[in-house]
């Protein structure tokens, strides 16, 4: 278990980040997601122990990561951003080194180092050099070694990036494989792949956790927000009196000028309540046609570019990649 | 420790730097012992070593200078910093595994005694001891090129600014020779040096009334000093700077003969300084 305690992070006069709280629980997937520079990495590197904080504190499993290093360490596997790799040695050196830093004993440190490799289907290219293999196979040799010795809590921080389709799902498949047995956090910003792997996701935005609660319960949250549109045809009279026979409409925004002779609505319901049947039977009743009736959900993309409105625009963020 | 330091010493034989150095390093060496011992029949090894010590300054720095910088542009400092093993391990483990590729040329200099003994006498004991402070001021080298090293990402920069730093250090002897002597100066410098120490004092811990209370008071004893017995001035810049003349100590062995416990005591010292000052460079760019 991870707790997070008022965490700030400042370089120089920039605030990376501000103020986190959280606790991750065992046994789920955790996905942080964030625009570009929200300051993920700097929080993962923090609970690592990679970089101090300027303020509070973490606290894995118990132990403060800066009282108790060592064995806070020890629950923790990470890969960072760019996989830590020394060029000039073989896959099989590499994995046996990073072992006995990890001081795994040494009668099991080589079964170990086998049973990564198949985990993570490097064993065809243990002899070879790191330096000569793809990004691809590189990325998952950083993950072999965050996986080894098979720590409790196992930190990715995009763990896909830079993969082709294919091995981006062969690695998803093999965080939900960890994850049966171990806490993953793993960091994004790829809201897709967040939402498919992730059990719970946090949201960052500036420094800040904007929101973090399950995918399902994220998308409840903002689903007040969900509309009917409608298009009907007669005057804006008629149809204002029409509307005004529907119960459970918080606002109704009226808009001329759409199609000739027709009216065009926008309707608010009041939270969690479905109206589009009885739109339906009250147009009806009162014989103006509805031209058109669509229903506007509001998708967790919606709500990840609500709560990270401000940063995108400052930033300006590749619409792509988000 | 053993972890890191296996692969350290792994690196540099894979990446030829080790084999490179030391057959440059024994090369030299055996140049120079043909010429002073074989071919002008001169008795002592020691000697050679003193005439060979500057070729530390171009090898030291070719050993260190990958050492941290690298680990960092590469952030394969990430995975040693985020495993659990200590600081002080991982530094003392790269810091051995350089100690120990700059043995192995050491070692092979063992061997030089025993073939002037074949042709005759051989001062073994002053060679031997000579070999040995050589070593260790190869260790002290070693550790101020690991802490320059451990400032900077680029192995560029780390490798020039110890090439500086050691150059510095072996003209030192030369260079004490030109600051003044009289007591006016020694009052100068001694107040330079300590308006140095209270700006080191303020960059590195940022409170200025700390920084201001080691001025004001170095300067008030200062003034008092030299007015009760400005005759303590006299000298005092060379003295002091002689002190720091790290070659000094080998050069005693290896010219005069004579060996002094408290110049190999300080060759630990400040081998162990340069050891912590990396450990603290390395710990501040974590809080930054």
């Amino acid at each position: 278990m991870i707790e997070v305690r008022n965490l700030v992070k400042k370089y120089g006069a920039h605030l990376a980040v501000d103020h986190l709280d959280f606790t991750v629980d065992t046994g789920q997937i955790y996905g942080f997601l964030g625009p570009n520079g929200a300051g993920k990495s700097t929080t993962m590197n923090i609970m690592t122990g990679y970089l101090g904080a300027t303020e509070g504190e973490v606290l894995i499993n118990g132990h403060n990561i800066l009282e108790e290093p060592e064995e806070a360490k020890k629950c923790i596997g990470y890969l960072p951003e760019m996989p830590p790799l020394y060029m000039e040695m073989t896959v099989w050196e590499y994995l046996n080194f990073s072992a006995e830093l990890k001081k795994i004993p040494k009668k099991e440190r080589s079964i170990q180092v086998e049973q990564v490799m198949e985990l993570v289907k490097i064993v065809d290219v243990q002899n070879r050099l790191i330096k000569n293999l793809s990004k691809g196979y590189r990325q998952r040799v950083g993950l072999a070694q965050a996986i080894l010795g098979f720590p409790e809590i196992i930190i990715l921080d995009e763990p896909t990036v830079g993969l082709d389709p294919k091995q981006i799902i062969e690695i998803r498949e093999l965080i939900r494989e960890l994850a049966k047995k171990h806490t993953v956090i793993l960091s994004s910003h790829i809201l897709a792949e967040i939402q498919e792997v992730c059990d719970y996701i946090m949201i960052i935005s500036h420094g800040k956790l904007v929101a973090s609660d399950t995918p399902e319960n994220l998308e409840k949250l903002m689903s007040g927000q969900q509309t009917v549109e409608i298009i009907a045809k007669g005057t804006e009279d008629v149809v204002k009196d029409v509307v005004g026979r529907i119960g459970g409409i918080k606002h109704a925004v009226y808009e001329n000028g759409i199609e000739k002779d027709a009216v065009g609505v926008s309707l608010t319901p009041e939270a969690g309540l479905d109206i589009r049947e009885q739109v339906f039977t009250e147009f009806a009743k009162s014989e103006c046609p509805l031209l058109m009736l669509s229903h506007s959900r509001t998708t967790l993309e919606d709500v990840f570019l609500e709560l990270t409105q401000g940063a995108i625009e400052e930033v300006q963020t590749n619409e792509g990649d988000i | 420790m053993k972890a890191i330091y296996k692969r350290e010493l792994k690196a540099y034989f894979q990446s030829m730097t080790g084999y490179v150095l030391i057959a440059f390093m024994v090369i030299f060496t055996g140049i120079y012992f043909m010429a002073y011992n074989l071919n002008s029949g001169y008795p002592y090894f020691s000697y050679v070593l003193m005439n060979i010590n500057y070729i530390l300054i171009i090898a030291v720095p070719l050993l260190t200078m990958r050492s941290f910088a690298e680990e960092r542009k590469n952030k394969t400092d990430q995975m040693l910093l985020s495993a659990p093993v200590k600081l002080f391990d991982i530094v003392m483990g790269k810091y051995l595994a350089m100690t120990t590729v700059f043995a192995v040329p050491c070692a092979v200099f063992c061997l030089f005694p025993l073939i002037i003994k074949s042709f005759g006498t051989a001062y073994l004991k002053v060679d031997y001891l000579s070999i040995l402070m050589f070593f260790l001021m190869g260790c002290i080298y070693i550790a101020i090129g690991m802490f320059l090293s451990s400032l900077t990402e680029s192995q560029i920069i780390a490798a020039v600014t110890t090439f500086g730093a050691l150059l510095l250090i072996y003209l030192w002897g030369g260079l004490i020779d030109f600051l003044p002597t009289s007591n006016v100066s020694g009052i100068i410098g001694t107040v330079v040096l300590i308006t140095l120490l209270a700006f080191i004092i303020y960059r590195m811990t940022g409170n200025w009334i700390m920084a201001g209370i080691t001025e004001l008071a170095g300067v008030i004893i200062v003034t008092v000093l030299s007015f009760a017995k400005a005759s303590l001035f006299e000298n005092l810049l060379v003295n002091m700077m002689k002190r720091l003349y790290i070659a000094d100590v080998f050069d005693n062995v290896a010219v005069n003969h004579l060996f002094d416990v408290s110049g190999l005591i300080m060759y630990l010292t400040v081998a162990a300084v340069f050891v912590f000052l990396t450990m603290q460079s390395i710990e501040k760019r974590r809080w930054s």
